[in-house]
């Protein structure tokens, strides 16, 4: 009973949330929204047991994706309005081919649940193990069975790092960085002067 | 009781308001690439309900790597996103097929 309660009330929030995140006005609000869906997406990830990717959620996109979204948004100067000019225009034509594509996606979940369609068994191989948390089970998993793939996540971690910080990076054409070579060459006999001006006089540089 | 069905109808639902998302706002890109994220996370609870109710982790593995790949697209759109804007001022969608080179 509080299972379906729970279920409920977080499937209204996400669905709720992402429709803010499309329809509002100011895309920092947007950024808020999406932070909002992905947490009760989390909860009903929780409900159905699947902590980890639930907390991979919860860390990775709200920790580091809507914090760069965030970010983004803020570092641009940009009139928002400007750009909502199309809003009005496209949204019949956005409405008609989101309900096209809902009917189509009902219609093979209804195929799928009256005995039409027929999806893979799983074969065991990839079942939890008995008695262990599911993070346990699937690190076992991960670092067993799927090793190469972990590490090809994490080569193409790898490679869109590089890639950002290759189209982001900006040579100034004066920079004031720290020049190392000119500093250590210089000597005391070039940097300083000895004088001995006459009373009142005043030193000339 | 909750089953499988009730999560396939939320994330395909979220799927379709990523979509109509997509429609609504475009010219913005930066909702666009939010947009995407909504779908992503609609499959993402598809994968997941399904790996919970088979009793198969290897979804909840696969969802993984789909989120591994989500981020690495979500650095990379915005990094384009920010030389984009600096080069021209503005974020519209419509000038962006006059680029060259």
């Amino acid at each position: 009973m509080i299972q379906t309660i729970t279920f409920y009330l977080f499937s209204a929030l996400v669905i709720a949330s992402a429709c803010f995140v499309i329809m509002a006005r100011n895309p920092v609000h947007s950024v808020l929204w999406l932070i909002l869906a992905f947490f009760n997406a989390a909860a009903l990830m929780v409900l159905v047991g699947a902590e980890f990717i639930a907390m991979l959620l919860v860390i990775v996109y709200v920790g580091a994706v809507a914090v760069l979204f965030l970010f983004v948004v803020m570092m641009l100067d940009i009139d928002f309005s400007e750009l909502r000019a199309g809003f009005i225009k496209n949204a019949p034509l956005g409405a008609l081919i989101a309900l096209v594509l809902f009917v189509e996606l009902f219609v093979g979940l209804v195929a799928w649940n009256a005995g039409g369609v027929t999806l893979g068994t799983p074969d065991g191989t990839s079942a939890a193990v008995e008695g262990a948390s599911n993070i346990q089970s699937i690190g076992a998993l991960l670092y067993g069975k799927y090793l190469f793939l972990f590490e090809a996540a994490g080569v193409i971690l790898l490679v869109a790092m590089v890639g950002a910080i290759v189209l982001t990076l900006r040579h100034r054409p004066n920079p004031r960085s720290q020049n190392i070579a000119k500093q250590v060459s210089r000597r005391p006999e070039d940097a300083t002067i000895n004088t001995r001006p006459e009373v009142g006089a005043g030193v000339k540089l | 009781m909750i089953g499988i069905e009730h999560y396939l109808v939320v994330s395909s639902i979220l799927f379709v308001l990523g979509v109509l998302g997509i429609f609504l706002n475009r010219k913005n890109v930066i909702v666009i690439l939010m947009a995407i994220e909504l779908i992503l996370l609609a499959v993402n609870l598809n994968l997941v309900a399904f790996s919970a109710f088979l009793g198969d982790l290897t979804g909840q593995v696969f969802a993984m790597f789909v989120l591994t790949v989500a981020a690495g697209e979500a650095a990379i759109g915005l990094a384009i996103l920010v030389i984009y804007f600096r080069g021209r001022g503005t974020i519209a969608v419509d000038d962006i097929h006059r680029m060259k080179g």
